[in-house]
């Protein structure tokens, strides 16, 4: 990695970090806002909107993967039941939307960040709040049931369309603006996640995100400081529904249906692979994460059909064997990674980008 | 009204009794010294006032209240500051966060969600860094500290939040002789700002510096009182001597 020292400051050494973080961040940011012009200019519409679409579901995917590296990478919460928060809203808007006609993005968007958020605080007030901490397997083999029971009652249940699941026949509206596929859906979940990053970014590298990273290294030390920690997993864990369950709402209106593996075991197992896969504890690996996945999936899964799942599996166990903390681990030290806390005069230590 | 107190207290693990009625009062401003040969059951005191485990029978009262049951975290909260024997800084955190870790802890999560006092705490950290002599360091990371280092930042970690007592389990543990003395010089200022429990099983190290001093001796009380009436004690040099 590359350093810079910078100047001495009464006998202190004080290193200054090349911010590789912020570099990928930054190429992703220009990537994802231009991509629409820069499809256009090279391929012909046809081509271009397909991969439009295509981006789209990655840009809403991302908001999933971050919701599951909050929990995991930041939270230190093994979440299999991550898909639950995202079906369960997406299935949850996709019925308000066939029985009542409700589309409209003003009512879809809170409602499926609510969704979210209260079926995540549910559980969390089931899996973590307990006199003694639970453990991870505990966390792990309890989210994975939530989700599990969940897929299986969508399954069985008529009124949830069962196996065929729910369509979503009407577009999502902005007042008079219909949002199809395309360009307009593209810049809305670009600009959903383009908030969501920055807000976990702010809340990641804030004093609260010391704690976490005090968490994550030694919990049971934590405590004797004083800190309550079940409170900030059950925050951790129930912020990371909220997000999944906006990636669920945008999903299930971008998709046009729900269907009942969306709420379970192989989607919240898709959240996990994007995070390990990426870079776990790096919000920017999240992204990264569903990016390679979903592109290396769309690529090579047509051609390895039946392989491909071995192919990626293989590939994975080859990044954590090697990187546990992902992709972004090859670039980033884990110094970076963790980062620092400490107050640094009036020049901002972050600069807040995507 | 003392401090501390920990009356009768009993600690049993499957068939061994590491604490078997053990007794300790901790006046205000008060140093107070707990020694004994290894395996008296010092630590396991100290982690029963500190709530790292849960007595067998007896009670623990802070400043009047009986905190017997209460959390670790709890007791922490009215004032009580815990130095672990086994260093357990925060290796992949730089010796800065260690201590703003530390120093912030008695903020509900929404302050430090916005980060609303990182900034007034930078001259609060700066001080306890400068303090235990790891202004230097303040930007390394605590794993890439000596040893000594790390014993010292332990011991900046535990005063930050200004606590009504210290418990310090062994401070000086795997020091050199020059770096127990600067310990020694540390330790003494502190005296005027806050009460301090500290286990050593040197006598030597905390003799000039105790107020009183209580003597374990497999899970008892053995001897209490000042550091010249435990020097001359009979009984204290039994111990010593058939353990040397
Ligand atoms: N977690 C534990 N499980 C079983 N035995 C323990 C445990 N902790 C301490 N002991 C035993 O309790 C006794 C007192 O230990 P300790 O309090 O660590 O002694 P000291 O700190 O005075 O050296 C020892 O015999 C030790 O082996
Ligand atoms: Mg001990």
């Amino acid at each position: 990695m590359a350093n810079f020292d910078s100047g001495t400051s009464g006998g202190s050494r004080i290193v200054r970090r090349f911010r590789v973080i912020t570099i990928i961040e930054l190429s992703m940011l220009v990537v994802f806002a231009f991509l629409p012009l820069l499809l256009s200019v090279v391929w012909s519409a046809d081509d271009s909107f397909f991969w439009i679409v295509f981006t789209t579901k990655v840009l809403i995917l991302s908001l999933f993967g971050l919701s599951f590296d909050l929990v995991w990478g930041f939270g230190g919460m093994l979440s299999f039941g991550q898909a639950l928060f995202f079906g369960g809203s997406g299935y949850v808007v996709a019925v308000l939307a066939r029985d009542l006609d409700v589309s409209s993005a003003f009512i879809v968007i809170p409602l499926s960040v609510i969704v979210g958020l209260i079926l995540a605080l549910l559980l969390a007030a089931f899996l973590l709040v307990a006199r003694k901490p639970p453990s991870l397997i505990f966390i792990a083999l309890g989210s994975l049931t939530g989700a599990y029971a969940a897929e299986r009652l969508a399954r069985a249940w008529y009124y949830l369309g069962g196996q065929n699941g729910v369509s979503v026949t009407h577009p999502l509206t902005i007042g008079n603006i219909e949002l199809y596929e395309g360009v307009g859906f593209y810049y809305l979940a670009f600009g959903f996640l383009f908030f969501v990053y920055l807000g976990c970014r702010f809340l990641v590298r804030s004093q609260f995100g010391l704690v976490l990273a005090g968490i994550r290294q030694q919990e049971e030390r934590i405590k004797f400081f004083g800190y309550q920690v079940q409170t900030y997993k059950v925050i951790m864990f129930t912020l990371g529904g909220g997000i999944a369950g906006l990636a669920g709402g945008l999903y299930a209106f971008h998709e046009g249906f729900v269907w009942p593996t969306l709420m379970g075991p192989t989607y919240s197992t898709q959240a996990v692979l994007y995070v390990l896969f990426g870079g776990v504890g790096t919000l920017a690996g999240a992204l990264i994460g569903v990016a390679a996945i979903e592109f290396a999936t769309m690529f090579l899964a047509d051609y390895f059909q039946n392989i491909w799942p071995i192919i990626l599996g293989g590939l994975l166990l080859v990044v954590v064997v090697f990187r546990p903390t992902g992709l972004v681990g090859l670039l980033v030290s884990e110094r970076e990674r963790i980062g620092s806390f400490r107050w640094r005069g009036n020049k901002k230590e972050e600069s807040g980008n995507e | 009204m003392a401090l501390l107190e920990a009356n009768g207290i009993r600690k049993v693990y499957g068939e061994l009794t590491a604490l078997d009625g053990a007794e300790l009062t901790v006046e205000s401003n008060q140093f107070h010294g707990l020694i004994g040969p290894n395996g008296s059951g010092k630590t396991t005191l100290l982690k029963c006032i500190a709530g790292a485990e849960t007595v067998t029978a007896g009670t623990v009262w802070f400043m009047g209240d009986e905190i017997t049951n209460n959390s670790a975290a709890s007791r922490a909260r009215s004032g009580m500051s815990l130095k672990f024997q086994i260093t357990s800084v925060f290796d992949l955190l730089s010796v800065y966060d260690n201590v703003l870790l530390s120093l912030q802890a008695d903020q509900p999560p929404w302050p430090l969600i916005c980060s609303r006092t990182r900034r007034d705490l930078h001259s609060g950290v700066m001080n306890i860094l400068q303090q235990f002599r790891l202004a230097a360091h303040a930007d390394a990371l605590a794993g890439e500290l000596s040893h000594g280092q790390k014993q010292w930042l332990e011991i900046g970690m535990a005063m930050a939040p200004n606590p009504k007592l210290l418990l310090l389990d062994e401070p000086t543990a795997g020091m050199s002789p020059e770096e127990r003395r600067v310990t020694g010089e540390l330790l003494r200022p502190i005296k005027s700002t806050c009460s301090m429990l500290i286990v050593e099983h040197d006598l030597d190290f905390i003799k000039d510096m105790s107020d009183v001093i209580t003597v374990l001796e497999q899970g008892r009380v053995l001897e209490r009182g000042t550091p010249r009436h435990i020097e001359s004690s009979e009984r204290v040099q039994e111990v010593y001597v058939t353990r040397v």
